[in-house]
């Protein structure tokens, strides 16, 4: 009953002749191939990301093409100071993110583990100042469904300098569409959020083993491979703000 | 020991055959080390028995609607209650049992074995895809349970956002996970076939059974997010009415038809490619020759995948898309027959000159070459512009797309399990009867749908519970049809189980096939193999077989 492919040896004898790490899997033939795969399987996670976010994006070019006028009107209620900051905040948190990654390839776990707890802080930081966002939005009722005001964006508040509306009015019409903006504002920057809280968890749970060591002796992939996915969550809100805040605010100016 | 009788099947001396003492079926006891398994064939059993019972349960549901549609009147049940039940039946099919059909089970099981490799890349994440797919499952029974959905298995909107009180939300949220755990499968078969091939194992030497599952799971990474996507908008416009899709909010129904069928168009590839791998297993070991054309019938895999993502408009030609939009897409979708084509014409010149054997994982790949080739052909009519007006939303598309897939995509399936059966369980499944079982589907299924291609060409609506007398006996045809193919279906239920404990030793290769998967013992064990392979021969060299096969002989005695 014996295959002639694979003729009967002690399998045990002979598996792991070379020192292994203790992270290695019986199922991949050399730690090398382990760690592409892992970071090969990433990649490929990111891939779906995209494709997940390309329906949103989608959806927000579409509407921007259609709705233009009520996109720049409801775009003008975001902070750009606030959204920079936030910028500022994600863009440190990935370089902690990315020394966190050199600390644990050079093997050392005090440094690892604090670039890890200051990726974590960023992205608190990052969450806290999207909380006062959303919060404005609500005080103003700016956010989809029934409570939904418009009159903001039908009589917009005037200048006392120039006693001038600070906006071009819109008509009832368009101004109803704020609301699609609104919309997509809250579901594309909810679902980066939810990303960024995943991606916290995760980082809790990642310091806690680099605390043990776990990734201070060669075994780095759940460091890089996690990089990979924070990396990923920031670029995603490199090109959410310019297309919520950034793009075309004053048409007529 | 061939040389006289018309049938290859090469099994070892009953009298005293017994199965290998360690497998990887009894290489570990209890309840537990099958639930907490990271072994890709103790998952992919896991997979074959959750969906069988999906199977069943979505062909209650078809049992009911062939059996309201007995008479014109609507006696059975009411029209809310048909609603759902063809929604649930779509759902259940389509989600719950096409999508992960093959590549879940029959995938899962061969294609690390089928490389040399000794599992798939990240087995927790192959363990998860399947919890994810039965939650996805609990889910979609809860919404059943509480009442059920009745939007139809595309969650059109603004009906399904707006309109209908039925259970969406659970339903959506249903087809959102189980839609993980297809793409964990597929991202785990990239990684596998890309980074675990043994030595030896070029792309060139795959099975095509690997190359046919690795364009679907392209299809299954890339489609499968926009789909989730897609219904985490539904369900945020349905309970806290953010305005995507609903017009009365600002939205545009046609951008949720754009995102739902650029996943759902290419689902059908998902669905139907796995299913050509296996014919293309089958028929090269039936016709002991090599697969005419490898690379071209390897290569269309990936042309379908890629083209597949070019088409999907063309299930919105009556919606309002643009007249030059729908022109190209038709266009697109006449392409996508070229690749397909090439496939059964290399089936075809695969068996010319062969030495056909008619077993019956061959007599389910005939039935799937004749009904795939009208339900592709029908296909092409429904991708004509002028034609597709008149003949969509009538029973011309229910006969369409069920001859591609229950008259392809199950008959590949079926001719996939008991070829693999006896590797899968190390036992035979009674051959009389597993033939009839083939004659009785290939029957019931063409008495079933031939009637509704006629039927809808004269115009019946799909999605309706009464319809006028005149189309009463073409109705009654159709679900005599479908009787008939219940019965086919529960014969291999119940033989195969029988089977588990009775069928004859099935012996490493009974089929004489060249397939690494042949040539370690069955049921193999946990590893797959003691050794890792290196491969010295191309796929599907019967002569590298009969060199082997006579050396162990010559060795041995």
């Amino acid at each position: 009953m014996d295959n002639a492919i694979a003729v009967a040896h002690d399998t045990h004898a002979e598996e792991h002749h070379h020192v292994a790490l203790p992270q290695h899997r019986h199922h991949f033939e050399t730690e090398q191939q382990q760690r592409e795969a892992g970071t090969f399987g990433m990649w490929l996670f990111l891939l779906t990301e995209i494709m997940f976010f390309g329906g949103l994006f989608f959806a927000y070019l579409l509407y921007r093409n259609w709705y233009n006028p009520a996109f720049v009107a409801a775009s003008n209620q975001l902070s750009i100071p606030l959204g920079t900051v936030n910028t500022g905040v994600l863009i440190s948190s990935g370089f902690f993110m990315a020394l966190g990654v050199w600390a644990a390839e050079v093997r050392k776990k005090g440094l690892l583990v604090i670039f890890l707890i200051l990726t974590t802080l960023s992205g608190l930081v990052f969450l806290g100042v999207k909380y006062f966002e959303y919060k404005e939005k609500w005080e103003k009722h700016h956010i989809p469904g029934a409570n939904f005001d418009i009159s903001e964006f039908v009589n917009p508040p005037i200048n006392p300098k120039t006693h001038k509306p600070i906006e071009q009015p819109l008509a009832p019409d368009m101004a109803q569409k704020t609301q699609v903006f609104f919309s997509l504002y809250f579901a594309m920057t909810g679902m980066h959020a939810l990303h960024m809280i995943i991606g916290i968890v995760l980082l809790g749970w990642l310091t806690w083993r680099a605390q043990k060591g776990e990734f201070s002796s060669g075994y780095v992939a759940p460091i890089e491979n996690f990089g990979l996915y924070w990396h990923f969550v920031d670029i995603v809100w490199i090109f959410l703000f310019p297309l919520l805040y950034l793009i075309n605010r004053h048409p007529g100016s | 020991m061939s040389a006289t009788s018309s049938t290859i099947v090469n099994l070892p001396d009953q009298r005293t055959a017994t199965l290998p003492k360690k497998n990887y079926i009894n290489a570990e006891d209890g309840m537990l080390s099958w639930l907490l398994t990271g072994d890709h064939k103790r998952i992919a059993i896991l997979y074959l028995i959750s969906i069988t019972f999906f199977f069943f349960l979505g062909g209650i549901f078809a049992g009911l609607i062939r059996l309201e549609l007995l008479t014109p009147q609507p006696d059975l049940v009411a029209s809310d209650t048909y609603n759902k039940l063809f929604s649930m039946h779509g759902i259940i099919m389509v989600f719950l049992f096409l999508v992960p059909s093959v590549p879940a089970t029959i995938g899962n099981f061969l294609i690390p074995i089928m490389i040399g490799a000794k599992d798939l890349a990240f087995p927790k994440i192959n363990l998860l895809s399947w919890y994810l797919y039965m939650a996805g499952g609990l889910f979609t029974l809860a919404a059943l349970v509480l009442g059920g959905v009745d939007t139809g298995w595309t969650f059109t909107t603004p009906l399904s956002t707006h309109y209908l009180n039925t259970h969406v939300v659970t339903a959506g949220l249903g087809v959102f996970i189980i839609g993980f755990s297809s793409i964990f499968t597929g991202l785990n078969f990239i990684v596998t076939i890309h980074r675990m091939r043994a030595p030896g194992m070029t792309w060139f030497r795959l099975p095509l059974f690997v190359w046919s599952n690795y364009a679907a799971s392209i299809l299954m990474v890339l489609g499968t997010p926009v789909l989730a996507i897609t219904l985490v908008l539904v369900v945020l416009e349905r309970t806290i009415h953010i305005g995507v899709f609903d017009p009365t909010l600002g939205g545009d129904p046609l951008l949720f038809q754009h995102l739902f069928w650029f996943y759902s168009h290419p689902a059908v590839y998902i669905m139907i490619l796995p299913g050509m791998g296996v014919i293309s297993e089958v028929i090269s070991t039936f016709s002991r020759k090599r697969v005419f054309g490898y690379s071209a019938v390897a290569f269309s895999s990936v042309a379908i995948a890629l083209f597949g993502f070019f088409v999907w408009a063309h299930h919105m030609f009556i919606m309002g898309v643009s007249n030059y939009s729908a022109l190209v897409f038709s266009l697109l979708t006449m392409l996508v027959a070229v690749p397909s084509a090439i496939k059964t014409f290399n089936w075809a010149f695969t068996m010319q000159k062969g030495s056909i054997t008619f077993e019956t994982p061959m007599m389910y790949a005939f039935g799937f070459l004749g009904l795939f080739t009208i339900g592709g052909m029908t296909g092409v009519f429904l991708g004509a512009l002028g034609m597709d007006i008149h003949l969509t939303e009538t029973y011309f598309i229910v006969a369409h797309f069920h001859f591609v897939m229950v008259g392809g995509m199950l008959m590949a399936f079926l001719a996939g399990v008991h070829f693999w059966w006896p590797k899968m369980t190390g036992r035979m499944y009674p051959e009389a009867l597993s033939k009839l079982a083939a004659v009785t589907t290939f029957i019931g299924f063409n008495l079933t749908f031939l009637p509704q291609f006629i039927l809808g060409y004269l115009g019946m609506p799909r999605r309706y519970h009464s319809y006028p007398p005149e189309f009463q006996v073409l109705n009654v045809l159709s679900t005599a049809g479908a009787t008939v193919l219940g019965i086919g279906y529960m014969l291999p239920l119940i033989y195969l189980a029988w089977s588990l404990k009775y069928g004859a030793i099935a012996g490493n290769n009974p089929w004489q096939a060249t397939g690494l998967e042949w040539q370690i013992q069955s049921p193999p064990l946990t590893e797959n193999f003691l050794e890792t392979p290196v491969i010295d021969y191309e796929a599907y060299d019967y002569e590298w077989l009969a060199h082997k096969t006579e050396h162990e002989v010559t060795t041995v005695g």
